[in-house]
Protein backbone atom coordinates (compact mmCIF):
# COMPACT_ATOMS: atom_id res chain seq x y z
CA UNK A 1 0.00 0.00 0.00
CA UNK A 2 1.43 3.23 -1.15
CA UNK A 3 1.98 6.04 1.91
CA UNK A 4 -0.13 8.96 1.70
CA UNK A 5 2.03 10.59 4.77
CA UNK A 6 5.08 10.70 5.90
CA UNK A 7 8.01 12.39 8.25
CA UNK A 8 9.61 15.03 5.42
CA UNK A 9 13.09 13.77 4.76
CA UNK A 10 14.59 16.74 6.22
CA UNK A 11 13.11 16.22 9.28
CA UNK A 12 14.92 14.27 11.71
CA UNK A 13 13.73 11.71 14.61
CA UNK A 14 14.37 13.74 17.61
CA UNK A 15 12.07 14.22 20.07
CA UNK A 16 11.77 17.85 20.21
CA UNK A 17 11.83 20.15 23.09
CA UNK A 18 9.34 22.48 22.65
CA UNK A 19 6.16 23.26 24.96
CA UNK A 20 2.74 21.45 24.08
CA UNK A 21 1.31 23.74 22.11
CA UNK A 22 4.37 25.54 20.78
CA UNK A 23 4.29 26.49 16.76
CA UNK A 24 7.92 25.83 16.24
CA UNK A 25 7.76 22.25 15.55
CA UNK A 26 4.55 23.31 12.81
CA UNK A 27 6.99 25.71 11.51
CA UNK A 28 9.85 23.22 11.62
CA UNK A 29 7.85 20.51 9.47
CA UNK A 30 6.41 23.44 6.81
CA UNK A 31 10.02 24.20 6.53
CA UNK A 32 11.30 20.79 6.06
CA UNK A 33 8.64 19.80 3.42
CA UNK A 34 9.24 22.81 1.50
CA UNK A 35 13.09 21.58 0.94
CA UNK A 36 11.93 17.99 0.29
CA UNK A 37 9.92 19.24 -2.06
CA UNK A 38 12.29 21.42 -4.03
CA UNK A 39 14.88 18.70 -3.55
CA UNK A 40 17.54 21.20 -2.06
CA UNK A 41 18.13 19.42 1.14
CA UNK A 42 22.07 18.47 0.45
CA UNK A 43 22.74 21.89 -0.55
CA UNK A 44 21.08 24.21 1.88
CA UNK A 45 22.64 25.80 4.73
CA UNK A 46 20.32 27.00 7.59
CA UNK A 47 21.03 29.92 10.54
CA UNK A 48 19.75 28.83 13.74
CA UNK A 49 18.53 31.96 15.72
CA UNK A 50 18.87 32.70 19.62
CA UNK A 51 15.97 31.78 21.20
CA UNK A 52 14.11 29.00 21.90
CA UNK A 53 14.72 27.17 18.29
CA UNK A 54 18.60 27.59 18.82
CA UNK A 55 18.51 24.15 18.25
CA UNK A 56 16.54 23.73 15.18
CA UNK A 57 19.91 22.00 14.01
CA UNK A 58 18.91 18.90 16.36
CA UNK A 59 15.28 18.98 13.65
CA UNK A 60 16.25 19.75 10.34
CA UNK A 61 18.83 17.61 8.32
CA UNK A 62 20.11 19.91 6.63
CA UNK A 63 24.24 21.93 7.05
CA UNK A 64 23.69 24.93 9.72
CA UNK A 65 25.54 27.26 11.74
CA UNK A 66 24.79 28.65 14.39
CA UNK A 67 23.72 32.94 14.81
CA UNK A 68 24.36 35.75 17.25
CA UNK A 69 21.60 36.99 18.82
CA UNK A 70 19.97 38.70 15.69
CA UNK A 71 22.81 38.23 13.54
CA UNK A 72 21.95 35.21 11.48
CA UNK A 73 20.61 37.55 7.92
CA UNK A 74 24.54 38.90 8.00
CA UNK A 75 25.89 35.43 8.18
CA UNK A 76 23.30 34.43 5.66
CA UNK A 77 24.71 36.88 3.55
CA UNK A 78 28.39 36.37 4.19
CA UNK A 79 27.90 32.57 2.78
CA UNK A 80 25.58 33.24 -0.09
CA UNK A 81 27.73 35.70 -1.28
CA UNK A 82 30.93 33.62 -1.28
CA UNK A 83 28.60 30.54 -2.19
CA UNK A 84 25.57 31.68 -4.17
CA UNK A 85 25.42 28.27 -5.64
CA UNK A 86 23.90 27.08 -1.63
CA UNK A 87 20.72 27.88 -0.32
CA UNK A 88 20.38 29.59 2.89
CA UNK A 89 17.72 30.30 5.31
CA UNK A 90 17.75 31.71 8.51
CA UNK A 91 15.14 31.07 11.06
CA UNK A 92 14.37 33.67 13.60
CA UNK A 93 12.16 34.61 16.73
CA UNK A 94 11.29 38.10 17.41
CA UNK A 95 13.41 39.60 19.34
CA UNK A 96 16.05 38.29 17.48
CA UNK A 97 14.90 39.54 14.22
CA UNK A 98 12.80 42.65 15.24
CA UNK A 99 14.91 43.97 18.24
CA UNK A 100 18.22 43.39 18.71
CA UNK A 101 18.93 42.40 14.61
CA UNK A 102 16.77 44.83 13.73
CA UNK A 103 19.67 46.48 11.35
CA UNK A 104 20.95 43.50 9.93
CA UNK A 105 17.76 41.93 8.64
CA UNK A 106 16.97 45.30 6.97
CA UNK A 107 20.12 45.93 5.43
CA UNK A 108 20.12 42.25 4.48
CA UNK A 109 16.96 42.60 2.83
CA UNK A 110 17.60 45.95 1.16
CA UNK A 111 20.59 44.69 -0.39
CA UNK A 112 18.15 42.00 -1.65
CA UNK A 113 20.57 39.57 -0.49
CA UNK A 114 18.90 36.35 -1.86
CA UNK A 115 18.39 34.08 0.78
CA UNK A 116 14.93 33.53 2.74
CA UNK A 117 14.20 34.34 6.71
CA UNK A 118 11.25 32.42 8.25
CA UNK A 119 10.38 34.90 11.10
CA UNK A 120 8.62 33.62 14.34
CA UNK A 121 6.10 35.91 15.70
CA UNK A 122 5.07 34.95 18.88
CA UNK A 123 4.57 38.69 20.35
CA UNK A 124 6.93 37.49 23.25
CA UNK A 125 10.68 36.58 24.31
CA UNK A 126 10.12 32.64 24.74
CA UNK A 127 13.58 31.67 25.90
CA UNK A 128 14.29 34.12 28.46
CA UNK A 129 11.06 33.11 29.98
CA UNK A 130 8.54 35.77 28.59
CA UNK A 131 9.87 39.39 28.64
CA UNK A 132 8.06 42.17 26.36
CA UNK A 133 9.19 41.99 22.92
CA UNK A 134 8.71 45.01 19.88
CA UNK A 135 5.89 42.59 19.04
CA UNK A 136 4.14 42.30 22.20
CA UNK A 137 0.83 43.61 22.15
CA UNK A 138 -0.55 46.46 23.61
CA UNK A 139 -2.07 46.00 27.02
CA UNK A 140 -0.21 42.49 26.79
CA UNK A 141 1.32 41.21 30.19
CA UNK A 142 5.10 40.03 30.39
CA UNK A 143 7.42 40.14 33.37
CA UNK A 144 8.72 43.21 31.83
CA UNK A 145 5.31 44.58 31.14
CA UNK A 146 3.64 43.24 34.33
CA UNK A 147 1.00 46.01 34.13
CA UNK A 148 0.57 45.42 30.06
CA UNK A 149 2.33 46.99 27.22
CA UNK A 150 1.99 51.14 27.56
CA UNK A 151 2.16 52.08 24.13
CA UNK A 152 2.94 55.89 25.84
CA UNK A 153 5.54 54.31 26.98
CA UNK A 154 7.26 51.88 24.28
CA UNK A 155 5.07 52.27 21.44
CA UNK A 156 3.17 50.51 19.39
CA UNK A 157 4.17 46.80 18.35
CA UNK A 158 6.39 46.36 14.87
CA UNK A 159 4.93 44.87 11.92
CA UNK A 160 8.02 43.22 10.39
CA UNK A 161 6.38 42.34 6.92
CA UNK A 162 4.67 45.75 6.51
CA UNK A 163 8.22 47.97 7.27
CA UNK A 164 10.63 45.57 5.25
CA UNK A 165 7.62 45.58 2.03
CA UNK A 166 8.13 49.40 2.26
CA UNK A 167 11.59 49.08 1.21
CA UNK A 168 12.19 49.49 -2.62
CA UNK A 169 14.22 46.52 -3.87
CA UNK A 170 12.17 43.74 -5.15
CA UNK A 171 11.77 40.66 -2.74
CA UNK A 172 8.78 38.27 -1.97
CA UNK A 173 7.80 39.63 2.01
CA UNK A 174 4.15 37.54 3.12
CA UNK A 175 2.54 36.84 6.83
CA UNK A 176 1.08 33.93 7.65
CA UNK A 177 0.10 31.85 10.16
CA UNK A 178 -0.24 28.17 11.53
CA UNK A 179 -2.50 28.56 14.76
CA UNK A 180 -5.24 26.37 13.25
CA UNK A 181 -5.41 23.31 10.41
CA UNK A 182 -6.80 25.73 7.88
CA UNK A 183 -4.02 28.16 8.04
CA UNK A 184 -1.33 25.82 7.81
CA UNK A 185 -1.80 24.71 4.28
CA UNK A 186 -1.37 28.62 3.10
CA UNK A 187 1.46 29.03 5.11
CA UNK A 188 3.01 26.02 3.88
CA UNK A 189 2.50 27.62 -0.01
CA UNK A 190 4.01 30.54 1.37
CA UNK A 191 7.68 28.92 2.72
CA UNK A 192 7.77 27.00 -0.61
CA UNK A 193 7.67 30.11 -2.77
CA UNK A 194 10.03 31.84 -0.49
CA UNK A 195 12.75 28.80 -1.11
CA UNK A 196 11.60 28.62 -4.85
CA UNK A 197 12.41 32.20 -5.68
CA UNK A 198 15.88 31.73 -3.67
CA UNK A 199 16.40 28.68 -6.05
CA UNK A 200 15.51 30.70 -9.12
CA UNK A 201 18.08 33.18 -8.08
CA UNK A 202 15.18 36.31 -7.89
CA UNK A 203 14.90 38.03 -4.63
CA UNK A 204 15.48 37.79 -1.03
CA UNK A 205 12.12 36.32 0.65
CA UNK A 206 10.77 36.13 4.20
CA UNK A 207 7.98 34.97 5.74
CA UNK A 208 6.49 36.05 8.80
CA UNK A 209 4.46 33.69 10.94
CA UNK A 210 1.69 34.44 13.42
CA UNK A 211 2.93 32.20 16.24
CA UNK A 212 1.78 31.26 19.95
CA UNK A 213 3.68 30.80 23.21
CA UNK A 214 1.38 29.44 25.85
CA UNK A 215 4.00 28.71 28.06
CA UNK A 216 4.93 32.19 28.57
CA UNK A 217 1.12 33.59 27.98
CA UNK A 218 0.25 32.14 30.83
CA UNK A 219 -2.17 30.25 28.70
CA UNK A 220 -3.63 26.79 27.75
CA UNK A 221 -2.77 25.54 24.07
CA UNK A 222 -6.68 26.02 23.33
CA UNK A 223 -6.39 29.67 24.93
CA UNK A 224 -3.34 30.49 23.00
CA UNK A 225 -4.71 29.86 20.16
CA UNK A 226 -7.68 31.87 20.37
CA UNK A 227 -5.91 35.09 22.07
CA UNK A 228 -4.06 34.96 18.72
CA UNK A 229 -6.87 34.69 16.44
CA UNK A 230 -8.51 37.75 18.45
CA UNK A 231 -5.81 39.85 19.26
CA UNK A 232 -2.84 39.44 17.01
CA UNK A 233 -4.59 38.82 13.90
CA UNK A 234 -6.56 41.80 13.37
CA UNK A 235 -3.09 43.37 14.05
CA UNK A 236 -1.02 41.28 12.04
CA UNK A 237 -2.50 40.93 8.96
CA UNK A 238 -2.31 37.87 6.62
CA UNK A 239 -0.95 38.00 3.58
CA UNK A 240 1.55 39.22 0.95
CA UNK A 241 2.74 42.19 1.25
CA UNK A 242 5.06 42.21 -1.43
CA UNK A 243 6.29 40.14 -4.41
CA UNK A 244 8.98 39.71 -6.57
CA UNK A 245 6.42 40.23 -9.95
CA UNK B 1 58.85 39.72 -8.88
CA UNK B 2 60.45 42.69 -8.22
CA UNK B 3 59.78 45.37 -5.70
CA UNK B 4 57.06 48.09 -6.16
CA UNK B 5 56.51 51.06 -4.16
CA UNK B 6 53.03 50.82 -2.45
CA UNK B 7 51.12 52.56 0.11
CA UNK B 8 51.18 50.35 3.36
CA UNK B 9 47.32 49.69 3.49
CA UNK B 10 47.03 49.21 -0.41
CA UNK B 11 49.81 46.51 0.09
CA UNK B 12 47.94 44.32 2.67
CA UNK B 13 45.11 44.06 0.55
CA UNK B 14 46.82 42.74 -2.83
CA UNK B 15 48.96 40.42 -0.01
CA UNK B 16 45.71 39.02 0.44
CA UNK B 17 44.41 38.29 -2.75
CA UNK B 18 48.17 37.34 -3.72
CA UNK B 19 47.92 34.74 -0.77
CA UNK B 20 44.65 33.53 -2.13
CA UNK B 21 41.74 34.71 -0.27
CA UNK B 22 39.30 36.44 -2.75
CA UNK B 23 36.57 37.31 -0.32
CA UNK B 24 36.62 40.68 1.36
CA UNK B 25 33.98 42.25 3.50
CA UNK B 26 34.45 45.67 5.59
CA UNK B 27 32.75 48.89 6.30
CA UNK B 28 34.68 52.08 6.34
CA UNK B 29 36.91 53.76 8.51
CA UNK B 30 39.99 55.96 9.25
CA UNK B 31 43.42 54.84 8.58
CA UNK B 32 42.73 51.97 6.65
CA UNK B 33 39.84 52.67 4.33
CA UNK B 34 41.90 52.33 1.29
CA UNK B 35 42.06 48.51 2.21
CA UNK B 36 38.37 48.47 1.13
CA UNK B 37 38.35 51.62 -2.14
CA UNK B 38 41.76 48.99 -2.95
CA UNK B 39 39.55 45.43 -2.83
CA UNK B 40 36.59 47.48 -4.47
CA UNK B 41 38.22 47.52 -7.99
CA UNK B 42 40.56 44.64 -7.26
CA UNK B 43 38.45 41.92 -6.21
CA UNK B 44 36.06 42.25 -9.23
CA UNK B 45 39.00 41.71 -11.47
CA UNK B 46 40.08 38.08 -9.88
CA UNK B 47 36.38 36.69 -9.85
CA UNK B 48 36.41 37.57 -5.98
CA UNK B 49 33.36 38.74 -3.68
CA UNK B 50 33.66 42.76 -2.20
CA UNK B 51 31.01 44.10 0.04
CA UNK B 52 30.79 47.24 1.98
CA UNK B 53 28.44 45.99 5.13
CA UNK B 54 26.32 48.43 7.35
CA UNK B 55 28.53 48.21 10.47
CA UNK B 56 31.55 46.28 11.51
CA UNK B 57 29.13 44.41 13.71
CA UNK B 58 27.19 42.68 10.68
CA UNK B 59 30.85 42.72 9.07
CA UNK B 60 31.79 40.21 11.95
CA UNK B 61 29.14 38.23 11.34
CA UNK B 62 29.71 38.21 7.40
CA UNK B 63 32.95 36.61 7.93
CA UNK B 64 31.87 34.24 10.46
CA UNK B 65 29.29 33.08 7.74
CA UNK B 66 31.68 33.11 4.55
CA UNK B 67 34.28 31.20 6.80
CA UNK B 68 32.15 28.78 8.39
CA UNK B 69 31.04 27.54 5.08
CA UNK B 70 34.38 27.03 4.04
CA UNK B 71 36.36 30.17 1.78
CA UNK B 72 39.14 31.93 2.77
CA UNK B 73 37.84 35.49 4.07
CA UNK B 74 39.03 38.51 5.54
CA UNK B 75 38.34 42.27 7.29
CA UNK B 76 40.18 45.50 8.09
CA UNK B 77 38.82 48.39 10.32
CA UNK B 78 40.37 50.27 12.67
CA UNK B 79 39.79 50.44 16.60
CA UNK B 80 36.31 51.59 17.06
CA UNK B 81 35.22 49.06 14.39
CA UNK B 82 37.09 46.01 15.49
CA UNK B 83 35.46 46.52 19.11
CA UNK B 84 32.21 46.45 17.45
CA UNK B 85 33.38 43.44 15.60
CA UNK B 86 34.30 41.62 18.57
CA UNK B 87 31.36 39.51 19.15
CA UNK B 88 31.46 38.25 16.34
CA UNK B 89 35.54 37.26 16.87
CA UNK B 90 34.38 35.25 20.11
CA UNK B 91 31.82 33.16 18.42
CA UNK B 92 33.86 32.83 15.14
CA UNK B 93 36.82 31.39 18.52
CA UNK B 94 34.23 29.11 19.36
CA UNK B 95 32.94 27.74 16.40
CA UNK B 96 36.40 27.47 15.31
CA UNK B 97 36.63 28.89 12.31
CA UNK B 98 39.45 30.12 9.95
CA UNK B 99 39.41 34.28 9.55
CA UNK B 100 41.69 37.06 9.63
CA UNK B 101 41.23 40.03 11.10
CA UNK B 102 43.39 43.15 10.37
CA UNK B 103 43.22 46.29 12.91
CA UNK B 104 45.09 49.59 11.95
CA UNK B 105 44.95 50.74 14.90
CA UNK B 106 44.07 54.50 16.05
CA UNK B 107 44.14 56.14 19.57
CA UNK B 108 41.37 55.46 22.38
CA UNK B 109 39.58 55.68 24.13
CA UNK B 110 35.96 56.36 22.41
CA UNK B 111 37.06 57.86 18.97
CA UNK B 112 40.05 59.31 20.51
CA UNK B 113 42.09 59.78 17.34
CA UNK B 114 43.36 59.06 14.12
CA UNK B 115 47.28 58.77 14.67
CA UNK B 116 49.49 55.62 15.10
CA UNK B 117 48.92 54.19 18.26
CA UNK B 118 49.09 50.40 20.14
CA UNK B 119 46.06 51.31 22.33
CA UNK B 120 44.85 48.14 21.96
CA UNK B 121 47.32 45.89 22.72
CA UNK B 122 45.05 44.69 25.57
CA UNK B 123 41.75 44.16 23.46
CA UNK B 124 44.16 41.95 20.49
CA UNK B 125 46.09 39.39 22.95
CA UNK B 126 43.76 39.01 25.88
CA UNK B 127 40.23 38.86 24.36
CA UNK B 128 37.97 42.11 23.38
CA UNK B 129 35.21 39.76 23.30
CA UNK B 130 33.40 37.25 26.28
CA UNK B 131 34.65 33.88 26.86
CA UNK B 132 38.11 32.11 26.89
CA UNK B 133 39.50 32.88 23.66
CA UNK B 134 42.70 34.11 22.29
CA UNK B 135 43.81 34.91 18.42
CA UNK B 136 46.87 34.43 17.05
CA UNK B 137 48.26 38.12 17.06
CA UNK B 138 50.96 39.24 14.37
CA UNK B 139 52.23 42.91 14.39
CA UNK B 140 54.36 44.00 11.70
CA UNK B 141 57.04 46.82 12.04
CA UNK B 142 56.60 48.00 8.52
CA UNK B 143 54.90 47.51 4.84
CA UNK B 144 57.64 44.21 3.79
CA UNK B 145 57.09 42.58 7.17
CA UNK B 146 52.63 43.48 6.69
CA UNK B 147 53.00 41.59 3.25
CA UNK B 148 54.13 38.89 4.55
CA UNK B 149 52.76 38.42 7.83
CA UNK B 150 49.10 38.96 5.38
CA UNK B 151 50.20 36.04 3.05
CA UNK B 152 51.35 33.87 6.20
CA UNK B 153 47.89 34.88 7.93
CA UNK B 154 45.44 32.67 5.86
CA UNK B 155 47.35 29.15 5.84
CA UNK B 156 48.13 29.44 9.98
CA UNK B 157 44.27 30.58 10.37
CA UNK B 158 43.27 27.45 8.78
CA UNK B 159 46.13 25.72 10.69
CA UNK B 160 44.49 26.65 14.01
CA UNK B 161 40.87 27.26 12.56
CA UNK B 162 41.34 30.49 14.85
CA UNK B 163 41.30 33.73 13.87
CA UNK B 164 44.90 35.96 13.10
CA UNK B 165 44.40 39.64 13.68
CA UNK B 166 47.04 41.53 12.33
CA UNK B 167 47.90 44.33 13.95
CA UNK B 168 49.68 47.45 13.05
CA UNK B 169 48.91 51.52 13.27
CA UNK B 170 48.25 54.36 11.02
CA UNK B 171 51.91 54.80 10.09
CA UNK B 172 52.19 51.61 8.43
CA UNK B 173 49.05 52.01 6.80
CA UNK B 174 49.68 55.06 5.04
CA UNK B 175 53.31 54.74 4.70
CA UNK B 176 54.56 53.94 1.15
CA UNK B 177 57.48 51.59 1.08
CA UNK B 178 58.93 49.41 -1.61
CA UNK B 179 57.41 45.63 -0.79
CA UNK B 180 58.10 42.33 -2.59
CA UNK B 181 55.08 39.34 -2.95
CA UNK B 182 56.89 36.06 -1.67
CA UNK B 183 55.94 33.52 -4.36
CA UNK B 184 56.74 30.98 -1.56
CA UNK B 185 53.91 32.45 0.60
CA UNK B 186 51.34 31.81 -1.78
CA UNK B 187 49.45 28.99 -0.46
CA UNK B 188 45.91 27.02 -1.56
CA UNK B 189 43.03 26.78 1.28
CA UNK B 190 42.83 23.98 2.80
CA UNK B 191 39.64 21.35 2.52
CA UNK B 192 37.43 21.57 4.93
CA UNK B 193 34.94 18.73 4.46
CA UNK B 194 35.15 17.43 7.71
CA UNK B 195 33.51 20.44 9.76
CA UNK B 196 32.49 22.96 7.36
CA UNK B 197 28.95 24.04 6.28
CA UNK B 198 29.68 24.13 3.05
CA UNK B 199 26.43 21.77 2.00
CA UNK B 200 25.97 18.02 1.88
CA UNK B 201 26.13 17.74 -1.82
CA UNK B 202 29.41 19.92 -1.94
CA UNK B 203 31.23 17.71 -0.30
CA UNK B 204 29.67 14.30 -1.21
CA UNK B 205 28.46 13.24 1.97
CA UNK B 206 24.46 12.23 4.02
CA UNK B 207 25.61 14.04 7.39
CA UNK B 208 24.76 17.62 7.83
CA UNK B 209 28.03 19.78 9.74
CA UNK B 210 27.16 22.33 12.17
CA UNK B 211 29.28 25.11 12.83
CA UNK B 212 28.49 26.08 16.84
CA UNK B 213 29.44 27.48 19.75
CA UNK B 214 26.97 26.20 22.09
CA UNK B 215 27.19 23.66 24.84
CA UNK B 216 25.24 23.27 27.30
CA UNK B 217 26.52 20.47 28.59
CA UNK B 218 29.19 21.76 31.63
CA UNK B 219 31.48 18.90 30.92
CA UNK B 220 31.10 19.44 27.42
CA UNK B 221 31.79 22.88 27.09
CA UNK B 222 34.81 22.46 29.61
CA UNK B 223 36.62 19.91 27.06
CA UNK B 224 35.23 22.42 24.19
CA UNK B 225 37.54 25.17 26.53
CA UNK B 226 40.36 22.49 27.00
CA UNK B 227 40.60 21.88 23.46
CA UNK B 228 40.97 25.68 22.52
CA UNK B 229 43.42 25.89 25.49
CA UNK B 230 45.67 23.27 23.75
CA UNK B 231 45.24 24.89 20.27
CA UNK B 232 46.91 27.97 21.90
CA UNK B 233 49.59 26.09 23.62
CA UNK B 234 50.07 24.46 20.26
CA UNK B 235 50.59 28.12 19.05
CA UNK B 236 53.35 29.21 21.91
CA UNK B 237 55.42 25.86 20.56
CA UNK B 238 54.93 26.35 16.67
CA UNK B 239 54.39 29.87 15.39
CA UNK B 240 56.12 32.14 17.84
CA UNK B 241 57.84 34.59 16.29
CA UNK B 242 59.94 37.52 17.29
CA UNK B 243 63.40 39.67 16.77
CA UNK B 244 66.63 39.65 18.79
CA UNK B 245 68.52 42.79 18.13
CA UNK B 246 71.65 43.49 19.25
CA UNK B 247 71.15 40.67 21.34
CA UNK B 248 74.86 38.99 21.34
CA UNK B 249 76.74 41.94 23.04
CA UNK B 250 76.98 43.01 26.65
CA UNK B 251 74.25 45.47 26.58
CA UNK B 252 73.27 47.28 29.58
CA UNK B 253 69.66 47.82 28.97
CA UNK B 254 66.76 45.76 26.78
CA UNK B 255 64.01 47.28 25.44
CA UNK B 256 60.96 45.13 24.29
CA UNK B 257 58.75 47.02 21.57
CA UNK B 258 56.62 46.29 18.69
CA UNK B 259 55.31 47.25 15.50
CA UNK B 260 56.24 50.75 14.55
CA UNK B 261 57.63 52.22 17.91
CA UNK B 262 60.32 49.58 17.48
CA UNK B 263 61.33 50.98 13.95
CA UNK B 264 62.46 54.43 16.39
CA UNK B 265 64.01 52.17 18.81
CA UNK B 266 66.02 50.11 16.49
CA UNK B 267 67.35 53.51 15.55
CA UNK B 268 68.10 54.56 18.94
CA UNK B 269 70.17 51.61 19.22
CA UNK B 270 72.60 51.95 16.64
CA UNK B 271 72.90 55.43 17.21
CA UNK B 272 73.75 54.78 21.25
CA UNK B 273 75.95 51.81 19.92
CA UNK B 274 78.37 54.45 17.97
CA UNK B 275 78.30 56.45 21.42
CA UNK B 276 79.55 53.36 23.06
CA UNK B 277 76.43 52.38 24.59
CA UNK B 278 75.06 49.07 23.90
CA UNK B 279 71.73 48.57 24.06
CA UNK B 280 69.11 44.73 23.03
CA UNK B 281 65.95 44.88 21.79
CA UNK B 282 63.18 41.89 21.79
CA UNK B 283 60.92 42.88 19.31
CA UNK B 284 57.74 40.12 19.82
CA UNK B 285 56.63 39.75 16.01
CA UNK B 286 53.53 37.65 17.45
CA UNK B 287 51.88 39.23 20.48
CA UNK B 288 50.13 36.33 21.13
CA UNK B 289 51.77 33.79 21.44
CA UNK B 290 53.99 36.36 23.41
CA UNK B 291 57.70 35.65 23.25
CA UNK B 292 58.27 35.59 27.52
CA UNK B 293 60.65 33.06 27.65
CA UNK B 294 63.06 34.80 25.08
CA UNK B 295 62.98 37.84 26.80
CA UNK B 296 63.37 36.24 30.24
CA UNK B 297 66.64 34.96 29.16
CA UNK B 298 67.64 38.37 27.34
CA UNK B 299 67.16 40.25 30.64
CA UNK B 300 68.71 38.00 32.86
CA UNK B 301 71.54 38.46 30.83
CA UNK B 302 74.60 39.84 33.29
CA UNK B 303 75.34 43.14 31.65
CA UNK B 304 71.44 43.96 31.58
CA UNK B 305 70.62 46.51 34.07
CA UNK B 306 67.32 47.34 33.31
CA UNK B 307 64.64 46.22 31.20
CA UNK B 308 62.54 48.83 29.03
CA UNK B 309 58.85 48.05 27.44
CA UNK B 310 58.15 51.27 25.26
CA UNK B 311 55.00 51.17 22.99
CA UNK B 312 52.10 53.40 22.10
CA UNK B 313 50.28 53.21 24.97
CA UNK B 314 49.73 53.96 28.62
CA UNK B 315 52.01 50.69 29.14
CA UNK B 316 50.38 47.44 28.16
CA UNK B 317 52.49 45.36 26.90
CA UNK B 318 54.50 46.40 30.24
CA UNK B 319 52.09 43.66 32.01
CA UNK B 320 53.73 41.02 29.76
CA UNK B 321 56.98 41.85 30.07
CA UNK B 322 56.90 42.04 33.95
CA UNK B 323 55.72 38.91 33.83
CA UNK B 324 58.39 37.38 31.52
CA UNK B 325 60.74 39.24 33.57
CA UNK B 326 59.62 37.83 36.73
CA UNK B 327 61.26 40.71 39.08
CA UNK B 328 64.77 39.76 38.06
CA UNK B 329 64.96 42.79 36.16
CA UNK B 330 63.45 46.55 37.17
CA UNK B 331 61.28 47.35 34.43
CA UNK B 332 59.73 50.37 33.93
CA UNK B 333 57.54 51.55 30.74
CA UNK B 334 57.84 54.78 28.45
CA UNK B 335 55.44 55.40 25.57
CA UNK B 336 52.87 57.77 24.09
CA UNK B 337 49.17 57.73 23.86
CA UNK B 338 48.34 60.86 21.65
CA UNK B 339 49.54 59.98 18.17
CA UNK B 340 53.25 61.28 18.45
CA UNK B 341 55.82 58.69 18.65
CA UNK B 342 58.74 59.45 20.58
CA UNK B 343 61.62 60.26 18.44
CA UNK B 344 65.27 58.69 18.40
CA UNK B 345 66.51 61.08 20.50
CA UNK B 346 63.85 60.84 23.50
CA UNK B 347 64.57 56.65 23.41
CA UNK B 348 68.54 57.93 23.89
CA UNK B 349 67.86 60.04 26.62
CA UNK B 350 65.76 57.91 28.52
CA UNK B 351 68.04 54.61 28.10
CA UNK B 352 70.58 56.88 29.24
CA UNK B 353 68.50 58.46 32.48
CA UNK B 354 69.00 54.64 33.68
CA UNK B 355 72.49 54.36 32.74
C1 LIG C 1 23.59 39.46 22.97
C2 LIG C 1 22.55 38.70 23.68
N1 LIG C 1 21.61 39.35 24.43
C3 LIG C 1 20.65 38.66 25.07
C4 LIG C 1 20.58 37.30 25.00
C5 LIG C 1 19.53 36.55 25.79
N2 LIG C 1 18.43 36.03 24.95
C6 LIG C 1 18.42 34.76 24.56
S1 LIG C 1 17.06 34.36 23.66
C7 LIG C 1 16.43 35.90 23.84
C8 LIG C 1 15.09 36.27 23.28
C9 LIG C 1 14.50 35.25 22.42
O1 LIG C 1 13.24 35.63 22.01
P1 LIG C 1 12.73 35.44 20.53
O2 LIG C 1 13.74 35.88 19.57
O3 LIG C 1 11.41 36.11 20.44
O4 LIG C 1 12.60 33.86 20.34
P2 LIG C 1 11.68 32.79 21.07
O5 LIG C 1 12.50 32.28 22.21
O6 LIG C 1 10.43 33.50 21.52
O7 LIG C 1 11.44 31.75 20.05
C10 LIG C 1 17.29 36.71 24.59
C11 LIG C 1 17.02 38.11 24.94
C12 LIG C 1 21.59 36.64 24.23
N3 LIG C 1 21.63 35.31 24.11
N4 LIG C 1 22.52 37.36 23.59
S1 LIG D 1 8.72 28.99 25.73
FE1 LIG D 1 7.19 29.56 24.19
S2 LIG D 1 8.31 29.70 22.25
FE2 LIG D 1 9.58 28.58 23.71
S3 LIG D 1 9.15 26.43 23.33
FE3 LIG D 1 7.80 27.09 24.99
S4 LIG D 1 5.95 27.74 23.99
FE4 LIG D 1 7.51 27.62 22.41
Amino acid sequence: MAKTFQKPESLTDRYMHYCPGCTHGVIHRLVAEAIDELGIRKRTVGIAPVGCAVMVYDYIACDFQEAAHGRAPAMATGIKRVRPDLIVFTYQGDGDLASIGMGEIVHAANRGEKFTTIFVNNAIYGMTGGQMAPTTMPGQKTTTSPMGRNVDEVGMPIRIAELLSSLVTPGYITRQTVIRPKYILKAKEAIKRAFAYQVEGKCFSLVEVVSTCPTNWGMTPVEAVDWAEKTMLPYYRLGDFKTPE
Amino acid sequence: MGKVLMKGNEAIAEAAVRAGCLNYFAYPITPQSEIAEYLSRRLPEVGGVFLQGESEVAVGYMIFGASGCGQRVFTSTSSPGFSLMSEAVSYITGAECPAVFVNIVRGGPGLGGILPSQADYFQAVKGGGHGDYHLLVMAPDGVQEAVEMMMMAFPLAEKYRNPVLILGDGLIGQMMEPVEFPENLRSEPTNKDDWASNGMATRNSDTPNLVKSLFLDPRALNDHNLKLKAKYERMMREDLRYEAYNADTDYQALIVSFGTMSRVCRTAIDALKRQGIEVGMIRPQTLFPFPEKAIHEAAIRPSCKVVLSIELNMGQMLEDVQRAVLGERPVHWHGNAGGDIPSPEDIMDLVKSFL
